[in-house]
C-alpha cells in the first residue's frame, strides 16, 4: 500500500518532468525513471514479465532510439522552434475536457464493485498467475495469433522507416545505378565462365 | 491485491492526461512523441492492473501488443522526424583532413 502510494507519487511527478523540461534530453531521463517505476508497480501486479520487456524494450531499446535522434538533430543548428508553447491560448478548453474526462472516469470506476481473486501457489513456477511460463504458455497456445500479427505490424513499421529514411534519387540517376549493377553482374558471369 | 483498483484507474488517468496535455502543449516533436509513449504506458498499467483484478492472462498478452505498436510507432515517428528536420550537411570521414599530413 505504502510502495503503492510511493510509486504512484514518483509516476506522476516524473511524467511532468517529462513534458515539462526544456531539453528533449531531459524528458528522455525523466521518461527512463518514469518507465523503470511502471515496471517495478508491474511487479507488484504480479506481471514479472511484462516488468522485464518494460525494461528492455521500453528503456533499452525505444528510449535508446530517442536519444539516438537526439543526438542526430542536436549536433547542428536546433532544428525545433523554440517560440512561447500553445498553452496560454488553448487552456481553458483543454482544462475543461480534461476535468470533464477525469470525472468522468473517477465517477464511472467508483461505480464498480468487484471482488479482487488471490492468487495463489510458488511465484514463478507453471500455472500460476503472471508467471513467465504462464504467459509464454498463453501466447504461443491460445492467443497465438495476436503474437503473429505483432510480427506483421513490426515488419510493417520496419518497411516504412525503410521507406522513409531510404536514399531518394531522381529518375535519371536510379536509370545509372541499374545499368551499372546490371554491367557488374553481367561482368561476374563473365569472370566466372572463364575461370 | 491490497490496493483498490480505483487507485490504479485514478493514476492511470492522471498519467494518461499529463500525456494528452503534452502533446497539445508541446512543440517540439520529440517531446510530442515522448507524451504518446507515457499515454500508451498509462493504457498498459491499466490492462496489467484489472488482469491481476480478474486473474486473467489475456491482459498481459494485450500490455505486450501494446508494446510492440508503441515500439513500431515510435520507430516511424522517429523516421519521420529525422527526413524532416535532416541535417544538411552529410557527415563524410573523407571530408575531415584537419590533421592531414
Amino acid at each position: 500500500m505504502i510502495a503503492f502510494w510511493l510509486l504512484a507519487v514518483i509516476l506522476i511527478a516524473s511524467a511532468v518532468w517529462t513534458i515539462s523540461a526544456n531539453k528533449p534530453v531531459y524528458s528522455v531521463v525523466a521518461l527512463l525513471l518514469n518507465f523503470a517505476t511502471l515496471a517495478v508497480l508491474y511487479v507488484t501486479l504480479s506481471a514479472e514479465f511484462l516488468a522485464v520487456i518494460q525494461i528492455i524494450v521500453y528503456s533499452g531499446a525505444i528510449l535508446v532510439l530517442f536519444v539516438f535522434v537526439i543526438a542526430l538533430l542536436g549536433s547542428g543548428v536546433a532544428p525545433f522552434p523554440t517560440g512561447p508553447n500553445r498553452l496560454p491560448k488553448i487552456w481553458l478548453p483543454a482544462g475543461v475536457f480534461t476535468l470533464a474526462a477525469f470525472g468522468f472516469l473517477i465517477y464511472a470506476v467508483s461505480n464498480v464493485k468487484m471482488a479482487a481473486a488471490a492468487a495463489t501457489g510458488a511465484v514463478g513456477s507453471a500455472g500460476v498467475f503472471g508467471s513467465v511460463a504462464d504467459f509464454g504458455k498463453a501466447l504461443f497456445t491460445v492467443d497465438l495469433l495476436p503474437f503473429e500479427v505483432t510480427a506483421l505490424v513490426l515488419m510493417v513499421a520496419v518497411i516504412g522507416v525503410i521507406t522513409l529514411g531510404g536514399e531518394q534519387m531522381s529518375d535519371a540517376e536510379a536509370q545509372q545505378s541499374k545499368v551499372r549493377a546490371d554491367r557488374a553482374v553481367r561482368e561476374a558471369i563473365l569472370r566466372e565462365g572463364k575461370g | 491485491m491490497s490496493v483498490p483498483i480505483g487507485d490504479y484507474v485514478t493514476l492511470a488517468s492522471v498519467m494518461f492526461f499529463i500525456g494528452v496535455i503534452g502533446v497539445i502543449v508541446r512543440r517540439n516533436p520529440l517531446i510530442m512523441l515522448m507524451s504518446v509513449e507515457l499515454m500508451f504506458n498509462a493504457a498498459n498499467l491499466l490492462l496489467i492492473a484489472y488482469a491481476r483484478l480478474w486473474l486473467q492472462n489475456v491482459g498481459h498478452i494485450f500490455a505486450f501488443i501494446v508494446i510492440t505498436v508503441a515500439a513500431a510507432e515510435a520507430a516511424i515517428g522517429l523516421a519521420i522526424v529525422v527526413t524532416t528536420f535532416r541535417p544538411e550537411k552529410y557527415v563524410d570521414v573523407d571530408d575531415i583532413a584537419a590533421l592531414h599530413g
